[in-house]
């Protein structure tokens, strides 16, 4: 019982990054119908931002706040250059022009920092909390935190601020909106500064578990989206739910079921999307799409 | 498009080029060019899926090493004559391509886009487990054969024979396959779907089957390559693989047969140059590339060619005006 309950609760906080990466995903498919293949490679490198201000000395939570100021720009300026001459485009040259970006910040950041791991620190001590016979890793538990705080902040933004409100308008309608004056391509641009900061955080939250390497998102992104399917990729509370669902599934299976162990997590991930996509393909939150003939 | 005098004649000019080098070049050269030809034959069978058919798939890597390892597991535990394995390659990622389309029907665009990255993604941990057959991750090493019949060639210089022989039967199967009945079904099913059901074209059955000839195009090359290495490991077909079939794919040109040569030149003989600039320059050049041709030329380096053919004759059909003459 203990381990089921030990299990379950290091699966919610794995599942906490997961469901980040999954809401970065969701927030730039709502506003734009593209799915981000970069997204992964986006976090990445901010986190390898973050350990160049650490290393300069950067106290942690400051050089945490600057690596989100840092990869906010970012996101808002690849949309600007990259994305914005292909909105229009077919949906495969979007894809591909993502690609594009994926590999190239894949091998920028081999070129800098090296293939070489390197180790990423954690802002929450390393002595476990213990509760009964069950102990609760701090980092875990921190991560967890942070990844509801930044929910939480976003919910309160598209709720509760005009610019919030104007995105969701954007993103709905871009006609109208454009007519009652809301300016549609900068609120793309926006949404997508914020999921690279979405993004960010959840780098800089899972680079102390995998360490820091150019390729430590790729398993990461395929649990991103297996997460944001299970949730529907319409809906941004449904990838966080996804998120932890898929961090819970995911270490339940690889504990009970002998066959798949650690070695087909991957697998379990591919065969969820698939799963999801056939049997449901809107996911369990998100709306079906209807399309006019 | 050229006229088909012009194809055959052009496509004859390679071959006979083709061949006159299989008596110029090292054995090292040769065997970069048994790649090209390998390379071709995976990245036209991406192209009838994505360019023509509108699927789009970023796991076709996953089938290359499907056929890769079709072939390794049936030379190195039933001893099966290599001749024997690409075929068999090819019918096995018929139907496990034709099976794997049957739930991507469902899937469209960004979906399928997704689930095929995924599959890119999981396959070296899938070929890893099995261990008993695949080696795990130290794969299996097999030799490289000899020229059969007791013909005078080094055994590069077969293989690169054997590759090119392969490449122009499966090339003609192509544009035959794509020029006719079949050919316009797929196209059609990409350019509108609901259309061409209406028409009377069954869909499901032709996104399946052409899913099944893809895959099985890209299985025999997995299968030479296995053949011309002699090596299989599962972190050869990593995502990145896929991705290099996608960039051969979109440089070459979309919807285009001969552009599988192109895309094949381009990422065989790049990444080397780029090599030697830094480990990781060779990925950089590919998103550059990627993202460039996304913008400049869509229709890759053979639309590219096509247009200028286009507007060179144009200029001598009417040397007077101009050639914008409004359609319709």
């Amino acid at each position: 019982m203990d381990t089921l309950i030990q299990q379950i609760v290091s699966g919610l906080a794995t599942g906490g990054i997961y469901g980040s990466l999954a809401l970065a995903l969701v927030m730039i498919y709502q506003a734009t119908d593209v799915v981000n293949f970069a997204q992964g490679e986006m976090a990445m490198f901010s986190t390898y931002l973050a350990w160049t201000l650490l290393n300069a000395g950067v106290p942690y939570w400051a050089a945490f706040v600057a690596t989100l100021a840092i990869a906010f720009v970012g996101g808002l300026l690849l949309e600007r250059l990259l994305i914005r001459p292909v909105e229009s485009a077919p949906v495969l040259t979007i894809v591909i022009v993502c690609i594009g970006l994926l590999v190239i910040l894949n091998s920028l950041a081999g070129w800098i920092y090296s293939y070489i791991q390197k180790p990423f620190p954690s802002p929450f001590p390393s002595t476990p909390l213990r509760v009964g016979n069950i102990y609760f890793g701090a980092h875990s538990l921190g991560a967890l935190g942070i990844t509801l705080l930044v929910l939480l902040g976003l919910y309160l933004f598209f709720r509760f601020t005009t610019l919030g409100l104007a995105m969701r308008a954007a993103a709905q309608n871009p006609v109208s909106s454009r007519l009652c004056g809301i300016r549609v391509g900068w609120m793309l641009a926006v949404g997508w500064g914020l999921a690279a900061l979405v993004g960010a955080v959840a780098g800089m939250m899972v680079a102390p578990v995998v360490f820091l390497d150019p390729n430590m998102m790729s398993g990461i992104l395929i649990y991103a989206f297996a997460s944001a399917t299970l949730g529907g990729f319409t809906s941004p509370g449904g990838a966080v739910l996804g998120g932890l669902i898929v961090g819970v599934i995911e270490n339940l299976v690889g504990t009970y079921v002998g066959f798949i162990g650690t070695e087909l997590k991957l697998t379990v991930a591919l065969a969820l999307i698939l799963t999801v996509l056939v049997v449901r393909p809107s996911g369990l939150f998100g709306r079906a799409a209807v399309h006019r003939v | 498009m050229l006229p088909r005098p012009w194809t055959v004649g052009l496509s004859a000019a390679g071959l006979a080029v083709a061949l006159v080098l299989l008596f110029t070049l090292s054995d090292f050269r040769l065997f970069q060019f048994t790649q090209v030809f390998i390379y071709a034959i995976a990245l036209l069978g991406l192209n009838i899926l994505t360019g023509f058919n509108g699927q789009i798939s970023l796991g076709h890597g996953a089938f290359y090493a499907v056929g890769a390892y079709t072939t390794a597991i049936m030379i190195d535990q039933w001893e099966v004559p290599y001749g024997w394995t690409i075929p068999t390659a090819g019918l096995v990622c018929l139907v496990a391509g034709f099976l794997f389309g049957i739930p991507a029907l469902r899937l469209e665009g960004l979906y399928l886009a997704l689930a095929t990255f995924a599959l890119a993604l999981a396959l070296p941990q899938i070929l890893k487990y099995f261990e008993h057959w695949t080696g795990g991750s130290q794969g299996i090493v097999l030799s490289k054969p000899d020229a059969p019949w007791g013909l005078p060639l080094s055994p590069d210089q077969w293989l690169y024979l054997l590759a090119l022989a392969v490449l122009v039967l499966l090339f003609v199967l192509a544009a035959n396959l794509l020029r006719g009945r079949t050919g316009r079904a797929i196209v059609a099913i990409r350019d509108n779907a609901i259309a061409a059901q209406s028409m009377g074209v069954n869909t499901a059955l032709y996104k399946a089957l052409t899913f099944g000839v893809s895959a099985a195009y890209t299985g025999v090359a997995g299968a030479l390559s296995a053949v011309t290495i002699a090596f299989v490991a599962p972190d050869a077909y990593n995502v990145f693989l896929s991705i290099t079939f996608l960039v051969g794919m979109v440089i070459g040109g979309l919807a285009s047969i001969s552009g599988a040569i192109f895309g094949a030149l381009f990422i065989q003989f790049v990444p080397n140059w780029a090599q030697d600039i830094s480990k990781a320059a060779p990925w950089a050049i590919y998103g550059v590339f990627l993202i460039v041709f996304m913008y400049a030329m869509p229709r890759g380096i053979v639309g590219f060619l096509r247009l200028a053919v286009v507007r060179w004759r144009s200029r001598r059909a009417e040397p007077t005006t101009a050639p914008a003459r409004s359609r319709g």
